[in-house]
Parts: C-alpha cells; structure tokens; sequence
C-alpha cells in the first residue's frame, strides 16, 4: 500500500494523504443520472458531513463508496491506492464501513452475535459457536466506544440508541481487517433517535474522528453544522463545493442544497380571507378517550389548518390515527359537517370524507412496487372503476391531470412508486385524497417527514391550496416551526390530553418558546 | 421520532431504556402451561388417561412426529415453509425396507442401510434448497414438487409389492424398550437434543434464526445465506429421513404413504409450540412442547370418548384456536395476515 503524494493530487494539506478521495464518479439509472461527477475528499482524522436534497445523489454515493453500486464511471481512492470495490467486504477490508439508515441489525440476535455477524472469527470454530469468546469480542467492540450494552441482550430489548451504539460498535469491526484508521459512514444516523440520543451520538462521533474518519449525512443541517468539521454539498448529482463548518449559518447550506437564494420563509402562511362569522366547526371532537389519550376536544373549520403539538408520547400521534379510525377509542363524540363520524374502521372515515397521511409512508403510505396511477388511486377506487373492472383510460387521464398539477417528477404514470424520490412519493399519497374530491377532512400525520427543503415547501403548497379549497386539516408537524408555520391555530397536547389552544394567525404567530412552556 | 426541540428536557418515557429482557415472556410460557393445562384436563376425565402405560404410550407416540418437527423448525425458524416430510418420509421408508432383511431382495445392511435412506433423503432436502436459492422457487413451491418427487421415487422402488421388513435390529427400534419407554422414542429424544445444540451452539442454527429475523441485514454484514438455506433444507430432508425410518420400523415394513400428514402435524405442532410462521421465533424447545400438546390432544380425545371420526376436524380447530391465541399478543386494528 503506498502512501506515495504523487498519487494523490488535489487541494488539500500536504503530508496527509486522504483517507478516501472520490473523482468524477458517475452512476446511470434508467432515465435518472443519479450521480454525474462526484468529487469528494474524506481527510483522516476529520468528521465530514454530506448535505443534500433528495435525489441530489448522496444515497448512491455512499453506496458506491461500501461497494453495494459500482459507478459507471469515475475512481475511489482509500489513502492514495486506487481501489475498486465489488462488495461491502471489499469497502470493509479497505477499512471502510456503513452504519446504514434502516437500522441493519438482526432484531432476535443478542447484541454480540450482531457486533462479530459475518466476521465472527476466533468466535466460531468449525461453525460451532463459542459463547464466551463471542462475548468477549463483542466486548471489545463496545468498550472502544465506551458503551455499557449486556452483549447478550437481544437486539429487539434494546433502545434504538442501544441499538445505533450496537451498530457502531459493529462497524468498527473493519479495524480488525485493515492496519489503516477506518472510514465510517454514518447515514441519517439521527433520524430515529430523540434529542438526549443525539447527543450521545455527537459524544461519540467526536471520539471516532480520534481514530477514524467519519462522513456524516443528515437531513438536519443544524446537527451537520454542529458534528461536522466541513460540509460538502451535492446538487444534482455533482458536487457543489464545501463549507467548513465552523462559522456557517444552515441557511448557506440551503441555498447551495437547493441552488438559489431567496426562498428563506418555506412556510405559507394562512389565507388572508376569512369569515370571522362564528359558524359550526366542520370537525368537533367531544371527549374523545383512547389508549394513550384522554377527553380530547378539538375543533376544526373547514380552510382551516389545526396543528397538533406534543412532546413524544403526548398521544397526538394516536389522536389522528383514531379519528381516521385506525386506532380503538373508548369513549368520545366526532361530528363531522353535522353527522356523527363512525370509529368503526377506516373505510367509514373514508366514506365520510376523512383523508389520512401517514407518518410511515414506506409502509403505510404507499404500495412500493405498484404504480403511481394505481398508488393514486388506490382509495377512489370509482376513479378507475366501473364496478369491478379497471377503466385504464379513465385512470389515465385522471392520474396525468394531477401529476401535471402538482408537477409530480416521474417518468410515466405507470412508474412504480418506489422508484420515485420521497417528495414526489409524498405528492402521489396527498394526490390521492385529491382525487376523491370529496375529502372534508384531511390528517396529515408527519406530511413532510424526511423530504428536503424543496419537497417540503412544495408540500406546504399543497396544504395551503387544499385549506383554500376548504378542506380542514389537522397536522402533526415535524417540527414547532412547521406547525407554527402552517397552523391557524395550535392545540397542546401533554400526557394525552389537550391542554392549550395557541391561535397562530398570520401576523401574530406564537414562539415555539411560547408552545414549548405549554407542553412540559 | 424526533418532533419538537422540547424534547431533551421532557421525555421522561425514553430516559429509562428498556431493560434487556432475560426472563420468559408470556409468548414462551403460553405453550407449556397449555401443556400442563391440558393434561390436568385429561387426567381429570378420564382414568384412562392418567395411567403409567398411557403416559408412555404418549410418549412413544410422539416420537415420529418430534424427529419431523425437529426438521422443520430450522426451516420455519428461517421464514421459509417445508411441506416435503410426506414425500421425503415415503422415499425413505421404501429405500431403507429395501436395504435391510426384507422378503423383496436379498440385502441385510442393517444399519447401513438406515444411513443410506436418510442420506437420501437429505439429498432429497437438499434439492428444495437448491431450487430455492438457485431456481428461487418459493419454499412452499419447491417443497411441494419435491414431496411429489419423493412420493414418485418411492412408488417406483415399491413397484407393487410391499417390502416387509425381517431385519432384528429395526424391528427392535419398535418394540423394545428401554426404561419403559421405545428405542424409538430415546431416538426421538436425541434428535431433540441434537437439534436444539445445532440451534444453540452452531452456526447454521444461529444463522436459521438470523436468517428469519432480517435475512437483508446478513447480506449486508457479508454473509453469504445460500448456503445456509440448503443446509438447513438439506438438514430438515435428513429428519424426515429418519422419520421415514421410524415408520418403517413401527410398521415392519415399507409404506409409500409412511409421511401420510406429517406434514401438517408437523407445521401444527411447531406454530402451536411457538415457532412461528413469520420466522425469526420460537426454536426446537418450543417445538418439540408443541409435539406434546398435539400428541397429548390425540390421546387425550380418544381415551375421553371422542369418535375418531370426529378427530381430525377438532384437531385441525384446535390448532387455529391455538394460532389465533398465539397472536393475540401483536394483535392490532388494520393488521396485515397473508
């Protein structure tokens, strides 16, 4: 292996060779370049984040770099040797390794057999399993991250910031293959973890960038900002430049994410026009009681946008998913436009005009592998149907007309969804309480989760135009400032009950301060 | 999860992490207080029931059906299904009646020739595991066609004639005993034993298991799964193998239908122990307890009355009263059963 300088030109320190150099990688899918060109530099011993928009290419790079895509052009380079990954054993024994988004453990292994999984060494003999070896390998694993896990817990008994300890631990395995400081890949390592979690997370990034380099990736462009060291930002699938991370606002990243200033307010705020008239609320909600919530009463009129607020387990959560009848209730009234809304199941919320958006769209959003017409269309079924038999004209026609309103970016209607970026996926799943025309009331829960800037305020759109349209709309943001944002009004919920209304009108908005006093 | 900055300082319900989970969860004491539950019933109704030489007659009767149930645990365990037993249990039979002392030919190779019925019927395991993995059948798909083969080669070496079996040793298996209880039966018990060290300690059990909680997350830690799914394929064929044997031992002699049904007992009493469908659960313990409850079922109805015509149709109630209790506990509105 040589460390040799000449191998390894480009604008950085001299003397410190790259951990993992990137030039001109270039990955074809049918139809889409997911990337075109990719430079990036990972020095040793430093943190470096990847920001981006959906789609802007990130996923397929950090594929590309632990051998699960081989790019269709372009050179890796791991401390100036050219090298040319086919598998994710290849990426380990250059010392490079993932901590995957989805959080790749086997739930019913105990903790040690994930830490040595596919690597067990001295750990099994002859294929028989040797327990205590097994353990103490694992052990070693957990004490260079200074974790205190029973390595014998099963997987599915621990947190999920256990859990991401047990995956970090894991990858640190590559050391045992390579004599070099290891590359670790974290992907959205946050997404799952509460606040308090997050902060052991950064604790122990910082001490990995002792002995290994990191390439960091999240949505949230404060935390990058906050762990990171410096930021490359891709667009597009190029590279776009690269921030030191030190000093820079998140607003500078956005505007090279998204690749134009202004556009600063993603928030819509509420239509001007309203009749102060008092008149009956198109939602009300008496008493309502569940598993985890208690004599909630809500109200909602039709354009307006109610957001729900509340620390996790505040049962929120629960609320939207009982209204849409998805969740058992025990006691409580709903009276939707006058008529009482039967809790029974989900098609009598449908059948009443309730639309609902998960929070899970993977799985319970959309149907992955079927179309963009069919996922559109999935709950009108009288859009496609005369009866039992599918009018593919009919559907066509329908489900073009609203890929063209919302300018949904997919090669054909008959696309399958999956193939389609998280925003545009999003689009598709609000598309399809739009088709049904007849939606009064739409519950939105997480509607934003996951997408980018852009895709966000895209969906914000969507919300807005919908309100205007007269539909009322309870949301359960993603964040105080998108229900402040968003909402006309701002119901606290705390330990399952309603305990504040906030109004939140245009012009005389709340603080999330003001909210966050609210539900403690 | 993460919904509001508020949260650093407010969420007391993730501040205590779960503890790690060391003790018995209901899911797996559920099955053996059933047991103990059932058997109480019995005893109770029937005099019959709660002799000696019942309780052994239980147990002998349970043994086929355990060395079946062992196989198919791996193979449930990994998520996938295994409906060759009958198959590969006939083919077994035939061959092994064929190879030692029978009135067909003249071969004695005595326990040879069990090795040789169970190596083809390993080989037989084998063949759904490669269609499997290589073919990508589905498992139940390829464990069907290869029950058919099974069925097929078997009726071929039976050609008509029965091969009645003279061998002293096989016989034997049958009728001696053994403190108390079949030679079979001990046969049974160290299949049980055997297969519960493969779960435990090796590491095609550990993979089985792996496997059938989150077969992507192998791939990604660089472990190639193929060859542990016609391994544990292969492994299965070899217990009905033996099974196969079993049959022909208790009947004296070679039956095609020797696997007649082990098939669904066998799926029965693993889903009924706690080894469950979606893989990733329950183990041969568990399964082999789930043995008992249908062996005890069998008995028990008889030995109170109940027609044996009536049999079957309660059993088969009785095994999805048990499913649906089994799943009570995950159980929720809009859930998804295929």
């Amino acid at each position: 292996m040589t460390t040799d300088l000449q191998t390894d030109p480009g604008p950085r320190a001299p003397g410190s060779p790259a951990a993992l150099e990137v030039r001109g990688l270039v990955k074809h899918y049918p139809g889409v370049k997911a990337l075109d060109g990719v430079d990036l530099v990972v020095r040793q011993h430093e943190v470096l984040g990847l920001a981006g928009e959906n789609g802007a290419g990130k996923s397929t790079l950090l594929k590309a770099l632990v051998g699960l895509v081989r790019p269709d052009a372009g050179e890796i380079w791991v401390r100036g040797e050219k090298v040319r990954l086919r598998s994710i054993m290849d990426a380990a024994d250059h010392g490079i390794g993932m901590v995957f988004q989805e959080q790749s453990l086997v739930p019913n292994l105990t903790a040690a057999e994930n830490i040595v999984l596919g690597s067990e060494g001295p750990g099994v003999r002859r294929g028989v399993y040797r327990w205590r070896t097994m353990r103490a390998l694992a052990q070693e694993q957990l004490d260079k991250i200074g974790s205190h896990i029973d390595p014998l817990a099963r997987t599915d008994t621990l947190s999920f910031a256990d859990r991401q300890m047990v995956e970090i631990a894991k990858v640190l395995r590559i050391e045992e293959r390579t004599s070099h400081p290891p590359v670790i890949i974290l992907d959205e390592p946050t997404s799952v973890l509460e606040s308090k979690e997050i902060d052991t997370l950064f604790t122990q990034v910082r001490r990995l960038r002792e002995f290994a380099s990191v390439v960091f990736v999240s949505h949230r462009l404060d935390e990058v900002l906050d762990v990171c060291d410096r930021v490359a930002v891709l667009r597009g699938g190029q590279s776009v430049g690269e921030v030191p991370a030190e000093g820079a606002a998140p607003a500078e990243l956005h505007r090279m994410m998204i690749g134009s200033t202004g556009a600063d307010d993603h928030y819509h705020d509420s239509a001007a026009e309203r009749s102060d008239e008092p008149r009956r609320p198109r939602l009300e909600v008496r008493g309502l009681s569940g598993k985890t919530f208690r004599d909630v009463d809500l109200d909602v009129h039709a354009g307006e946008i109610v957001g729900i607020v509340g620390v996790h387990g505040s049962g929120r959560e629960d609320v939207c998913r009982a209204l849409f009848g998805a969740e058992p209730t025990t006691a409580g009234e709903v009276v939707l436009d006058g008529k009482k809304l039967e809790l029974s199941g989900t098609r009598a919320a449908c059948a009443a005009g309730v639309g609902y958006v998960p929070a899970e769209r993977k799985t319970e959003g959309m149907v992955g592998p079927m179309s963009v017409a069919d996922n559109m269309t999935l709950t009108k079924q009288q859009a496609r149907c005369s009866g039992p038999v599918v009018r593919p004209r009919k559907q066509a026609s329908l489900v073009d007309g609203w890929i063209e309103r919302l300018s949904i970016r997919t090669p054909h209607r008959g696309t399958a969804i999956q193939r389609l970026s998280g925003g545009n996926q999003q689009k598709v799943v609000l598309a399809r309480w739009l088709v049904a025309g007849d939606v009064r009331l739409l519950l939105l829960d997480h509607p934003t989760r996951g997408l980018d800037i852009g895709a966000r305020s895209e969906v914000y759109r969507l919300m807005r135009e919908l309100a205007n349209s007269g539909v009322a709309t309870v949301l359960l943001a993603d964040s105080l400032e998108e229900a402040i944002g968003m909402s006309d009004r701002i119901i606290v919920m705390s330990d399952g009950r309603a305990t504040k209304e906030v109004a939140a009108p245009a012009g005389g908005k709340p603080t999330p301060l003001d909210l966050v006093k609210e539900m403690v | 999860m993460t919904t509001s900055p508020a949260e650093a300082d407010t969420d007391v319900v993730h501040a205590q992490r779960p503890r790690p989970r060391r003790g018995v969860s209901l899911m797996d004491a559920g099955p053996p207080i059933a047991l103990v539950v059932l058997f109480g019933v019995f005893a109770a109704m029937s005099p019959g029931f709660r002799t000696f030489s019942n309780v052994q007659n239980v147990l002998d009767a349970a043994a086929v059906l355990a060395v079946v149930t062992c196989g198919i645990s791996f193979v449930l365990m990994m998520g996938s299904i295994d409906l060759s037993a009958p198959g590969i249990m006939g083919a077994s039979a035939i061959t092994v009646a064929l190879l030692v002392a029978n009135n067909r030919n003249d071969n004695d190779l005595g326990l040879v020739g069990v090795l040789v019925a169970v190596l083809v019927a390993a080989a037989l395991g084998c063949l759904s595991g490669l269609a499997l993995v290589v073919l990508k059948v589905p498992s139940f798909m390829a464990t069907l066609g290869v029950s058919a083969v099974g069925l097929g080669v078997a009726t071929l070496m039976f050609a008509g004639v029965q091969p009645n079996i003279s061998d002293a040793m096989l016989e034997g298996w049958a009728v001696e005993r053994f403190l108390g209880l079949a030679r079979l039966t001990w046969i049974a018990l160290a299949c049980v034993i055997a297969a519960w060290l493969v779960q435990r300690y090796t590491r095609l059990g550990r993979y089985a298991f792996a496997i059938g909680g989150a077969e992507e997350v192998l791939a990604l830690s660089g472990v190639r799964v193929a060859p542990y799914k016609v391994a544990v394929f292969t492994m299965a064929g070899a217990f009905y193998g033996l099974a196969g044997v079993m049959v022909t031992s208790q009947l004296g002699a070679g039956l095609v239908q020797a696997g007649r049904g082990f098939d669904f007992s066998a799926i029965t009493a693993a889903v009924v122990g706690g080894t469950l469908l979606i893989g990733g659960r329950g183990g041969i313990l568990q399964s082999t307890v789930g043995v008992l409850l249908v062996t005890v079922l069998t008995n028990g109805l008889v030995q109170v009355g109940v027609s044996p015509y009536w049999q079957g149709g309660v059993q088969g109630l009785i095994v999805v009263a048990a499913v649906a209790a089994a799943v009570i506990p995950q159980r929720r509105r809009n859930q998804v059963t295929k």
